[in-house]
């Protein structure tokens, strides 16, 4: 069964334990800076959302890649880069509509959520549940359920 | 090891930005943070200077946990002398901003001199850079945010500023870190503008990578983690109600100091509770919490995020305040409400915005304007004094006016900006003033918390919760309860509580965690991250020595254990409401025990055996 990250926004306390976890993970060092999930602070709104790769199926940065670097990965079906091809043009940059793909000044290649091969860092780390890593095919399973609890069964 | 090993001299006389080596012997001893950073400012200054004057130097420390994953691992504090106190300052925030510090390589910057014009301090990284701030003068903290943003074209930056009232030499000014988290006690925001220093804008790219063993690190701080969520009070009650619990419950046991703390029971607590804060408003049915929001790397996330009804009288014609921003929290709801007897809470939240934007302590604000309205009510302060405001206790117009004129620095908002005692002497009631070494009261009354009077009267930068926060054993039951009523034993309690937060304060980790978690649990997570071994043995005594060493500071400053008071009020003024009624602070009792406990002599003064034995400096 393919998973895929999901985010409820409304969860989120901005702590960014998250983006820890993620440089942790993919750099071996704690630095938000490097994360490949970021948690917007809309401040005047009082709203704190992650954001992260959503792993297209038709990967916009993997279509423009001029030189393949950026491959599926048959078990978790993200998309992964891969660091020895990637010659750190920035196309998938561009080509991204989202701005999930970055590049990384001091590797000279591009950066993106792999869903830590299967068992993301940063769904492990969030203290509120905003991040799980559930079921691809169902990722709209809370909203069902908030919306079946509405149902009136008196009525049926 | 986890501390990065660098500091950063900052002379602003001079203009220089230096790199210097952390002394680890020092860090060994102290730390970081509030000890390392204390153990700094007296090995480099003179305890006598002029607070304000650019012999006193400021520091911004963070601790060995500071911007790692362990949970509230964000805290930094603002260490100096305090103008307020003359005593030593240390304020403690949370919010982004010290990790940010960290990921840019640095565990604190030391401030020393004055800058012959408005500067601000940029930190990419390695490189740090002095700025003209002649523009950003003036400006409230808010407002130089935003420009500081616009001129950096980095969004991602952390900024520490001070407002308007620093520059007019408000005496409890702030240092307010990413819009509305605060260093906010003891007026280290008023040593910072005195050195001509609007703001420090930090962007850290390098990261914190030499965690001294990250398996046990992981470990550790995960077990840490699941504690604090299994806990009633960091699990449920702080991310539900934030530290506004506390209102209706300090109501309760008769320990809510009302009306400049005539009264130890406050009737409208309830509309200024965190239950009220929940509550949907007629005007537009929103509630004035919005939802609670975390400082970096929390899992408790005690922060309030609220907005003020537009209806309200105190924004209703300046949108500018229909925003969300940094709610109530319990002491500064207090200070503004109770003490004030206003139960107005969009009063409360948009002088408590205020408090933010213009950088002040909304302790110090709400408890001198309280001590106003008592000196307004005896006829000692009148409208010519306020430009026709009657300065009435229960005036929600009344405190919104005052609040406004003191973080302007305008009119009588001077007066007020000096503080309780500064302003009670000079309209000639010294009585009147809730403070302890010229540092008001925070939210306990020391008449139905008998600990809390020995914990406010010993405290090292001034009547404070923050150093001994005897209130969860005597209250909460943590980690066992006592009787508030009751002063036998709170000597030993209350010094406990003093030595531990000394060390929680100074490894980067938040006070707040210790409603659930033991130095049993906390240590293991600094063994796991520093070099060498950190028990909790180890970790009590070098809370002890940080106690010590900040209270041989203070009586190099001229500070005596004369100075470990209470105002009479306490002492000779029965509690007249609630479980505590006819009830004084017995803290005549309390005190020799508290020095025996020491080991200090009959006087309070730090005895030759216990300084050798700690290990003190001089």
């Amino acid at each position: 069964m393919q998973k895929s990250l999901h985010i409820d926004p409304a969860k989120c306390t901005g702590c960014l334990q998250c983006e820890s976890a993620c440089s942790l993970e993919n750099e071996g060092i704690f630095n938000p800076s490097k994360s490949r999930i970021k948690v917007f602070n809309f401040h005047d709104e009082g709203r704190f959302v992650p954001y992260t790769c959503t792993q297209c199926d038709e990967a916009w940065c993997m279509q423009a890649c001029p030189v393949d670097a950026i491959v599926i990965n048959a078990e978790t079906g993200s998309k992964d880069v891969l660091e020895d091809i990637c010659v750190g043009c920035k196309v998938c940059t561009i080509a991204c509509p989202f701005g999930t793909i970055n590049y990384n000044t001091s590797s000279g290649k591009v950066v993106k959520c792999d869903l830590c091969g299967g068992d993301p860092a940063c769904a492990d780390a969030c203290p509120t549940q905003a991040i799980t890593y559930v079921d691809a095919n169902a990722t709209g399973l809370d909203k069902m359920r908030a919306w079946a609890a509405k149902t009136d069964n008196a009525t049926s | 090891m986890s501390w990065t090993k660098k500091l950063l001299r900052v002379n602003l006389s001079s203009g220089t930005c230096t790199e210097e080596p952390l002394n680890m012997q020092w860090a060994n001893d102290y730390l970081g943070q509030r000890g390392l950073a204390t153990r700094y400012i007296v090995e480099e200054t003179d305890p006598a200077c002029d607070p304000l004057g650019p012999d006193n130097k400021l520091i911004m420390a963070t601790g060995p946990l500071t911007g790692t994953m362990a949970s509230t691992g964000g805290r930094y504090s603002v260490i100096c002398k305090s103008p307020l106190t003359n005593a030593i300052a240390c304020s403690n925030s949370g919010g982004f901003f010290g990790a940010e510090l960290k990921f840019a390589g640095w565990d604190m910057v030391i401030f020393e001199g004055r800058a012959a014009s408005p500067m601000y301090l940029s930190i990419e990284n390695e490189k740090a850079t002095l700025h003209a701030a002649d523009d950003l003068w003036g400006k409230s903290v808010w407002e130089a945010d935003g420009m500081l943003r616009t001129k950096h074209q980095d969004p991602q930056a952390r900024i520490a500023c001070v407002g308007r009232s620093a520059e007019q030499g408000c005496l409890y000014a702030a240092v307010v870190n990413d819009l509305h988290r605060a260093a906010g006690r003891s007026g280290v925001g008023t040593v910072m503008a005195s050195k001509n220093l609007k703001a420090v804008v930090v962007r850290g790219t390098l990261g914190l990578g030499n965690i001294d063993n990250p398996e046990a690190f992981a470990a550790t701080t995960k077990a840490g983690k699941a504690v604090l969520a299994e806990n009633a009070v960091t699990g449920q009650g702080l991310p539900a109600y934030g530290t506004q619990v506390l209102m209706n419950v300090i109501n309760e046991v008769g320990a809510l100091p009302t009306r400049n703390m005539r009264e130890t029971t406050f009737e409208g607590a309830a509309n200024v509770s965190a239950e009220a804060m929940a509550e949907p408003r007629k005007s537009d049915g929103k509630p004035n919490l919005t939802t609670n929001g975390a400082c970096y790397a929390c899992t408790i996330a005690c922060g309030r995020i609220s907005t003020i009804d537009r209806t309200h009288f105190s924004v209703k014609d300046k949108p500018e305040y229909w925003i969300n921003s940094g709610g109530l929290e319990y002491e500064a709801a207090w200070a503004l409400g109770p003490d004030t007897g206003v139960d107005d809470i969009d009063a409360l939240t948009y002088v408590n915005f205020l408090c933010n934007e213009d950088g002040m302590d909304p302790i110090s604000l709400g408890s001198t304007i309280a001590a106003a309205m008592e000196l307004f009510e005896t006829g000692a302060i009148t409208t010519a004094q306020t430009d026709g405001v009657e300065l009435k206790f229960g005036s929600a117009e009344a405190l919104c006016w005052a609040a406004e004129a003191t973080a302007k620095g305008e009119g009588f908002g001077r007066d007020l900006g000096m503080g309780s005692k500064r302003l009670c002497e000079k309209y000639g009631h010294p009585e009147f003033s809730m403070t302890v070494k010229g540092q008001e009261f925070p939210a306990y009354d020391p008449r139905g918390i008998q600990g809390m009077g020995l914990a406010y009267s010993t405290s090292n930068r001034g009547a404070c919760h923050l150093r001994g926060y005897t209130v969860a054993s005597e209250v909460l039951g943590i980690p066992e309860k006592t009787d508030p009523l009751e002063s036998d034993g709170k000597a030993g309690l209350v010094k406990a509580f003093q030595d531990a937060t000394a060390a929680v304060d100074s490894a980067g980790l938040c006070v707040f965690t210790t409603f659930a978690w033991t130095m049993d649990d906390i240590a293991p997570q600094v063994d796991a991250a520093c070099a060498g071994d950190w028990s909790t043995e180890r970790m009590m005594e070098v809370g002890e020595r940080i106690w010590n060493m900040e209270r041989e500071y203070n009586a190099k400053a001229g500070l005596t254990g004369a100075d470990d008071n209470l105002p009479a009020r306490l002492l000779n003024e029965p509690a007249n409401s609630g479980p505590a009624t006819g009830r004084v602070s017995e803290l005549a009792k309390m005190l020799p025990e508290y020095y025996e406990a020491r080991g200090w002599t009959a006087d309070g003064s730090v005895t030759a055996e216990t300084h050798q034995r700690l290990g003190l400096p001089g």
